[in-house]
């Protein structure tokens, strides 16, 4: 028999090593399907991780997939350092880009500055007012936002799916359920000429940087750190904590609303029926495999952005299904949470 | 207060347990070094040492709840190895825990059963609790629910459980610190009693008087290592103080003739109707504290302290703001940070993770209460530089031993961060300061470094509240004394017109004349 008991004391170096562990024995275990699928190891791992950044062309569009999951993961972590799952990213994300992209259709036909700004402010409200449903659920009825989150996650996306095939669908698109095209006004500008790498990473520096003063610097960070780690203590000092709750759903209502925008004002050029191949959710993994540090995370979406250009790449050469992607992303959040029971706990075996 | 002792009457000389240079080692912490013990069966065994001086790590290394890094147990003259508690419990090894691990809401009988091996908790053990509890003059009910008893019943449980599996070594870990002087007494009976039968207890307090009174043999543990074995009858409690700390010690010294000024805090009829079926309900609390005074509230814990002190906090608002009143301003419904602005200041009982963040850094939780008051920061960020000044000047000024600031509060012994909360607080200049067991598992020297604070604190005019169990505690600082239980305060009496066994029937009081049938105690 096996059983599970608590380290009496967990090594505090682990809890950095555990990511390098993690990404490890992905890699090993990558090695082992890729054989089982009949693949040469070497060339499947050199397709996945390496080839799609061989090229200058492949590290722009490693940044432009990190911008989105940057954006997000910086922005869930700090709900999660203060314990508030939120876990509807995504459909803050989709909110995001259809208010964005709102303002963005509503002036198709014009020119001018002042478009990108208010298709800017209208992804931060448009996150931040479906975010604001779980903070407000949790807050007044104290109802579980992990549940409430991620159910609106589903309301979104339907919202997206009726606005593309009504309201917003191109009256001169063959009845395709895709939108106008945005007007140069209303596209994100690129960093680079001629590649893809669009105004959305810097976007997502500036939110790693903004993160990273909150928690280090400002009051605010230090109060959900607390929260986080003893809520006792924070009652004792009088952090509020409906406000911090609020505050860290808005906070990750804003960056995904603008992480959604980055993709229809960014890659995509207009609202299509998938915005997001699921950036909200893979950002959680991201935020953890980050250690809900904001360099950290930012490694991290460097990482897992790898992992969608592996699975194309993978899929294009190699004849692989497109689940690919997906099992690599599982095979490592499994590993890194198993990586961090093990820090505190240790198997035993025999009786 | 205790009954004669029966010395002598230890006639077996083969050690039941023995321990040869026991070492247990954890990061940064040599915890136990070359430990040597002998208990023989039927002794009564003190362990003594301030905290953090080893004494748990070493009982739990006989339970088997840690694995010595070195070193030999020998019990009844075989080499063992306790792998796990319940390899000590068949050993014959029996552990009443500090606190207490029971389910409310199940009863007596359904909480032992949980505990014991499943060979003894089969049909018939409710007769078996009822005559073990008779015999050892330990009176419970097996079919009451644990919610409705009183700690000392609490414990009553605990013991009874390990008596049930007819231990030959029972470890005590501060039995009395939950108890009443009378239901401490009682205790000792049924401890001489088992002593009597051959069992040997492994007694572990901070209570000097009474190991003086109970215990045949005392080993003195200071930093993990043995210093002395001696018979604790031969010693005062002030010698036994001494070597457990390795000092001479001062005790709190009272300011004389203070001037005691006017009222500047006041609670009138302050009442509570609890969400949670198992909190106390306050029932109409009235008290004013006075400008250079400390005034002690003493009574059994669970009798409404933890209530009495959210509601002063601010972590529970009063359902009508001017119950509390303070200087003038109705404070039932501010918060935490509007009352510290006002000038009140306030010390918990637990210190991880209420008084005090564990995983954070000393100076961080310096500023978890002062940051506020004392200007460390500005428009919201953290003067990191001021704030650890003042991190720096609370371990200075109270003598807090830490390899620094920027080590965790997890890092320092239980009386060291006390002194560090205890500093956080006093150093912010409180007009009132409220503190909740102050020395609660706190070794003799920070404790009496702590009275002396609060003393000092009041002599400069501060209005000081000290609510806490432990009268010795009380009598030594406060200037008047007022017992709570079950919700309710009584009158407060001058600390020089009373007893610790007046205080100690009226703290016991209502729980006694419930037991013996309503007639009073």
């Amino acid at each position: 028999m096996i059983r599970i008991e608590a380290r009496p004391e967990a090594a505090a170096n682990m809890v950095y090593a555990a990511p390098v562990i993690a990404v490890t024995l992905t890699m090993i275990a990558g090695i082992v399907l890729f054989m089982i699928m009949g693949q040469s190891p070497g060339v499947a791992l050199y397709t996945f991780f390496v080839e799609p950044v061989s090229t200058f062309d492949g590290v722009t569009e490693l940044l432009v997939k990190a911008t989105p999951l940057t954006l997000i993961g910086v922005g869930l972590s700090v709900g999660f350092r203060a314990n508030v799952w939120n876990i509807g990213a995504e459909g803050q994300l989709t909110i995001g880009a259809l208010a964005g992209g709102a303002v963005a259709l509503y002036f198709y036909e014009m020119e001018g500055f002042y478009i990108l700004p208010l298709m800017v402010l209208a992804s931060i409200a448009g996150g931040m007012a479906w975010a604001a449903i779980p903070a407000f659920l949790r807050s007044k009825f104290n109802a579980n936002e992990i549940l409430t989150s991620l159910m609106l996650t589903y309301v979104g996306l339907l919202v997206l799916s009726y606005l593309i095939h009504g309201p917003m669908k191109d009256p001169d698109g063959q009845g395709f359920p895709e939108s106008r095209l945005f007007s140069d006004s209303a596209l994100f500008p690129v960093l680079i000429e001629d590649y893809r790498l669009h105004m959305g990473w810097l976007f997502a520096l500036a939110a790693v940087a903004a993160v990273w003063v909150l928690f280090s610097r400002h009051v605010i960070g230090f109060q959900i750190r607390v929260i986080g780690m003893a809520p006792r203590a924070a009652a004792f000092a009088g952090f509020e904590e409906k406000k911090l709750v609020w505050l860290s759903f808005m906070i990750a209502g804003a960056a995904s609303g603008v992480a959604g925008l980055s993709e229809v004002a960014g890659p995509l050029g207009q609202i299509v029926p998938s915005i997001s191949p699921g950036y909200g959710f893979t950002a959680i993994i991201v935020a953890f495999l980050g250690r809900l540090h904001p360099l950290g995370i930012l490694m991290a979406a460097l990482l897992m952005a790898l992992s969608y250009l592996g699975g194309e790449n993978a899929q294009i050469s190699l004849n692989m299904p497109n689940a690919v992607t997906g099992v690599f992303q599982g095979m490592l959040l499994f590993f890194l949470l198993g990586s961090d029971v093990l820090i505190k706990y240790r198997l035993r075996f025999g009786r | 207060m205790i009954g004669a002792r029966k010395k002598g009457e230890v006639v077996e000389t083969k050690p039941l347990l023995s321990l040869r240079n026991i070492r247990k080692e954890f990061p940064g912490c040599l915890a136990n070094d070359e430990v040597d013990l002998d208990v023989l069966p039927g002794e009564i065994h003190a362990l003594l040492g301030e905290n953090g001086a080893g004494k748990s790590t070493l009982v739990k290394m006989i339970y088997g709840v840690l694995k010595p890094d070195g070193g030999e147990m020998i019990w009844a003259g075989q080499a063992v190895q306790i792998a796990n508690p319940s390899t000590a419990r068949a050993l014959g090894v029996g552990m009443v825990f500090q606190h207490f691990s029971l389910f409310e809401a199940l009863t007596v009988a359904e909480n032992i059963a949980l505990g014991i091996p499943p060979e003894l908790s089969g049909p018939g053990l409710e007769d078996r609790i009822i005559d073990v509890s008779k015999s050892y003059g330990l009176p419970l009910d097996p079919y009451r629910g644990v919610h409705s008893l009183s700690v000392g019943e609490r414990q009553r449980i605990e013991i009874v459980r390990c008596l049930l599996q007819k231990p030959k070594l029972l470890i005590m870990d501060e039995p009395t610190s939950v108890l009443t002087p009378q239901e401490a007494d009682k205790l000792f009976e049924t401890l001489q009693r088992l002593s009597s039968e051959g069992v040997a207890i492994l007694y572990i307090s901070h209570r000097l008087e009474e190991i003086r009174k109970l215990c045949h043999k005392a080993t003195i543990l200071r930093l993990g290592r043995v210093v002395s074995d001696c018979d604790p009858a031969q010693e005062t409690a002030r010698s036994l103080a001494e070597m457990m700390m390795g000092s001479d010690l001062t005790s709190a010294v009272k300011a004389e003739g203070r001037a005691i000024g006017e009222a500047r805090f006041k609670v009138s009829a302050l009442s509570t109707t609890p969400d949670d079926p198992f909190a106390v309900a306050l029932k109409k609390v009235s008290f004013e504290l006075k400008n250079g005074e400390i005034f002690g509230v003493a009574g059994l814990a669970g009798n409404g302290q933890s209530e009495l002190m959210d509601m002063l906090s601010g972590e529970a608002l009063a359902s009508n703001a001017d119950v509390i009143v303070m200087e003038g301003h109705a404070t039932g419904h501010m918060g935490p940070e509007e009352r510290r602005d006002l000038g009140l200041g306030f010390v918990p009982e637990e210190r991880l993770g209420h008084g005090a963040v564990p995983d954070m850094t000393l100076w961080e939780n310096g500023f978890l209460t002062a940051g506020r008051g004392q200007g460390l920061m500005n428009n919201g960020f953290i003067k990191t530089d001021k704030t650890k000044d003042f991190a720096n000047a609370i371990v200075e000024r109270f003598n807090v031993k830490t390899a620094g600031i920027e080590h965790h509060a997890s890092s320092l012994s239980g009386g060291n961060l006390q002194k560090f909360i205890m500093g956080r607080e006093i150093d912010q200049n409180p007009k009132v300061l409220i503190v909740l067991q102050p020395t609660w598992g706190v070794d003799a020297g920070s404790a009496a470094f702590i009275h002396q604070a609060l003393i000092d604190l009041a002599a400069q005019g501060t209005a000081v509240l000290v609510i806490s169990q432990d009268l010795d505690e009380l009598f030594a600082v406060s200037d008047r004394i007022a017992v709570i239980s079950e919700g309710r305060l009584s009158e407060s009496t001058p600390a020089t017109e009373t007893t610790v066994e007046q205080i100690g029937l009226l703290m016991g009081g209502l729980h006694e004349a419930e037991q013996h049938g309503g007639q009073a105690a």
